[in-house]
């Protein structure tokens, strides 16, 4: 069902704007709201950030990943367990680039004979998921070519690579093919697996469809209308160059679809899990060293009213006995 | 003795989740998949909110009349306090890669013991109550609203969690259960849910300076008998010290090892290591407890009971603290103690009187580990060890989930087992160091009502132990951590009978030769060494 919903969602910020644009509404869906998402965007990530940013962060509760930094003569798992600022960076590194926690990702087994648990390792989810970001990055970086000119040297070397099978007439991009792939792929294993099903929810279906929807406008105005790219590029510029006006020459529909869409990702953003983005730089368990035993983590709310059951009081308790076992006491009976 | 299934039947666990949303399925409380309340009057003693008789098989809950505003309050004041928890409330995307990760779904199959939608429990509300979007969309948005099934859930399955943080290794985010759990606690406590096994100990260790309420003489009592038993073993009378001022180290360890089989064994071989050493050290009543059952109630509880631990190194003049054998006191140490009660610069970074070994890791809190002390002491030749007396132990070694996702403490406990005996097997790599897997009894869940979730929860960590046993006839599970020590041994009865359980510093007491000793006839726990059967006392 929220399958479902978030379908209908997607299949309305399609047909919207491609009836609107042609009803002359294209200002709003190539102009205004372009905008407006930017400015959403902008402004919700950073608020978002400096919401978390705001709370602190009490104790130093790094998850341990490997051996500790301890006697020098036992090697130490720098990376997996830092001890310092350098040894997380690095953590982060290997997170951020190549996900390296669900690189470790097991499936279990039970076998009723014996019985038996077993752990197989299960790196397809870190496959695709690993594909569908690096996807998205390349094409982001592709389509800078629409907004900067002229087009920068990294993006050409990008588009080259991205190209370099030379398939087809206009020449296919392998990212949006992969994009495609691990974008099924992640979409089949929320509806298939009955695991992920169970805890899926519409905010998670509905951003897995409407990038399935932003890669599918863009291979059909690529490789099926062949949309004018000179217009296109004169509306991007337009909007980057706070010029905006909607070019001569009349623009397919679905680029505004797919505009809209991506407007659409942009607005929702900030407000949804997309902002795991930001959120892995300050989660608590993997950006802090383990260092809160060699030197103090100060907490800001730390409570100095709370005070032990006094050793005065302990002893007044048990002092009878305790003289009568023949242990010390600071004061006599 | 509790009535549970036998193996073979526990061990027919279905995976499939159901067709209906996880927000339809009422929490069923039946025995052995909950823990008995707290009672009134331990609640009293602690100034805990409403103290009152209730049983979570009934229907009326006895909560307070405007318990909704009251859960709400907290949760919005935790937030704001801790970035951990608005961060994992906010950026989960529900991959699934924690769903299989913990022992208690493993063991059980029930779908609200994946890690996910444990902390789902607390998602929709958190969305239910403080996203207007989420309000609107409701279920579909994984929204709902707080009604006191979902307290009945909370206390359900924030009391099947045992804080292990193996989830939390797996989650491309770091999102902690552990941390949800803790705040989940915080909550229940707030309306008065929570359990005796963890408020009573509490109680105790306020009191008494233990969890198991052990008083001064009696402490005394209990050690001197295994003094006794030294004597008898060894041949050498060694006198501790106890509450002694002046001494250059204050020693910790839980008061679970002085009480009860096995632990009492590696409390033995703590007295016979520093008598060999002739080590400067006192051990004391007053702090007599190195867990620390405040972890698994409050932030504040815990600082309480922890800071005792300071406050006994001041009094008694101690130049550093040495830390026993044990689990969450280890997290606790590594992770809090510094923080809550720290800084402790009046004392020093604690140095080996022995080998003169500086251990800069406990630069900060000046409390080292005994792992840490003796591996050191074993490095640099200090120990007279004969392994051939643990000839009929076959080991293999358990990570504690505190020492090691917690702390990192791995190839401390391997080194020493390795040095003191001679036939050592590890368990399938999935199963160990980062990876382990929980005993099913941590963050105070080790009580005898909950045994069979326990034995659930339990099943990796058996399962893999049955695995060396057969594999390699493995017989003897090490392990550095005093609950491990209590329900490990039940653990292996069950999934893998013929298995017993042992600290590290057990072995070492069996191991070392000392000064003047008698011939060893039988290890610490009087059973005859290798070659050994046939002498006569």
């Amino acid at each position: 069902m929220a399958a479902f919903y978030s379908l209908l969602a997607v299949l309305a910020l399609i047909v919207i704007p491609w009836l609107g644009a042609g009803m002359g509404m294209g200002a709003l869906f190539g102009i205004v709201l372009p905008y407006i998402a930017i400015i959403v965007f902008m402004v919700g990530f950073v608020l978002r950030i400096v919401d978390w940013a705001k709370s602190p962060v009490p104790f130093c509760i790094p998850t341990t990943g490997g051996q500790q930094k301890s006697l020098p003569w036992i090697e130490n798992s720098p990376w997996d367990n830092p001890s310092d600022k350098k040894g997380v960076f690095m953590r982060m590194v290997f997170e951020v680039l190549t996900f390296r926690s669900l690189f470790r990702n097991t499936s279990v087994k039970l076998q009723q004979e014996g019985p038996k648990v077993g752990y197989s390792s299960e790196k397809s989810l870190w496959l695709f998921a690993l594909i569908f970001h690096y996807c998205f990055l390349v094409i982001l970086i592709r389509h800078l070519r629409f907004f900067l000119a002229p087009v920068p040297w990294a993006v050409h070397v990008t588009e080259f690579f991205d190209s370099i099978l030379q398939i087809g007439l206009p020449v296919m991009y392998q990212t949006d093919a992969l994009i495609l792939l691990g974008l099924f792929f992640l979409f089949a294993r929320r509806v298939f697996d009955g695991k992920v099903r169970y805890i899926s929810l519409m905010q998670d279906y509905f951003p897995l469809l409407l990038i399935l929807g932003i890669a599918l406008t863009g291979i059909w105005m690529r490789y099926v209308v062949k949309v004018d790219v000179i217009a296109v590029k004169e509306l991007a510029m337009g909007l980057v160059t706070l010029h905006p006006h909607l070019p001569k020459e009349a623009i397919d529909p679905s680029v505004y679809a797919h505009l809209t869409l991506v407007c659409a990702l942009f607005i929702y953003f900030p407000f949804s899990k997309l902002m795991h983005m930001g959120g892995v730089f300050l989660s608590p368990t993997r950006v802090l060293p383990n260092m809160s035993r060699r030197a103090m983590w100060v907490n800001p709310w730390n409570d100095p009213s709370i005070k032990p059951h006094s050793y005065e009081a302990y002893e007044d308790d048990f002092r009878e006995k305790m003289i009568e076992a023949g242990l010390p006491v600071d004061k006599q009976a | 003795m509790a009535k549970y299934p036998p193996p073979e039947e526990l061990i027919k666990i279905n995976y499939t989740t159901p067709v209906k949303s996880w927000m339809d399925s009422k929490t069923a409380f039946k025995p052995g998949n909950f823990s008995y309340p707290g009672k009134p009057d331990i609640l009293k003693y602690l100034g805990m909110p409403n103290p009152r008789e209730w049983n979570p098989m009934d229907d009326d809950w006895k909560l307070p009349p405007d318990w909704q505003r009251i859960v709400m309050e907290k949760f919005r004041e935790k937030l704001k306090k801790y970035r951990s928890f608005k961060i994992f409330m906010d950026v989960c995307v529900r991959c699934g890669a924690c769903a299989d990760k913990c022992h208690f779904f493993i063991g059980g199959g029930d779908p609200k013991n994946m890690p996910v939608l444990r902390a789902e429990l607390l998602r929709s509300i958190y969305r239910g109550e403080f996203s207007a979007a989420a309000k609107v969309l409701g279920k579909l948005a994984g929204a709902r609203k707080l009604e006191e099934d979902v307290i009945k859930e909370w206390f359900m399955y924030f009391y099947q969690c045992t804080e292990c943080r193996r989830c939390s290794l797996f989650c491309p985010y770091g999102i902690d259960t552990a941390e949800i759990t803790m705040m989940a606690r915080e909550l229940l406590h707030e309306v008065g849910c929570n359990i005796n096994w963890i408020l009573e100990p509490a109680a105790n260790c306020n009191r008494t300076g233990n969890h198991l309420g052990i008083q001064p003489h009696a402490y005394k009592d209990m050690m001197d008998f295994l003094c006794d038993d030294i004597e008898e073993i060894t041949g050498r009378r060694v006198r501790p010290n106890v509450n002694k001022k002046g001494c250059e180290i204050l020693f910790i360890t839980p008061s679970g090892d002085i009480f009860a089989d096995p632990g009492i064994y590696t409390y033995m071989g703590y007295l016979i290591l520093f008598d060999y050493l002739g080590l400067d050290v006192t051990w004391s009543t007053y702090a007599s407890e190195g867990g620390n059952f405040g972890l698994f109630t409050s932030d504040k509880m815990m600082k309480k009971l922890n800071a005792k631990m300071y406050a006994e190194a001041k009094r008694l003049g101690a130049k550093w603290i040495l830390g026993g054998e044990c689990g969450h006191m280890w997290r606790v140490i590594n992770q809090y103690m510094l923080t809550m009660n720290g800084p402790a610069d009046f004392m020093e970074t604690p140095v080996s009187p022995v080998t003169g070994t500086r251990f800069d890791a406990a630069a900060g809190t000046k409390m080292l580990h005994i792992c840490e002390f003796t591996a050191d002491l074993i490095k640099n030749g200090k120990l007279k060890l004969d392994p051939s007396r643990n000839d009929n132990f076959v080991s293999t070694y358990h990570d504690s989930c505190n020492t090691a996702r917690g702390m990192g403490l791995f190839e401390e406990p391997r080194y020493i087992l390795k040095n003191v005996c001679r036939q050592f097997y590890e368990m399938p790599e999935n199963t160990i160091r980062e990876q382990t897997f929980c005993c099913g009894g941590g963050a105070g869940l080790n009580n005898e009502e909950f045994t069979e979730t326990r034995l659930r929860g339990g099943l990796p960590r058996g399962n893999a132990v049955k695995y060396v046993r057969d594999r390699h006839g493995v017989n003897n599970l090490a392990c550095i951590c005093a609950i491990d020590r209590a329900t490990l041994p039940p653990l292996c009865d069950y999934w893998a009978p013929g298995v017993g359980v042992s600290g590290v510093h057990e072995l070492v007491g069996n191991a070392l030769i000392l000064d003047g000793e008698k011939k060893r006839t039988t290890d610490l726990r009087q059973n005859p060494l290798p070659g050994m059967e046939d002498e006569e006392e």
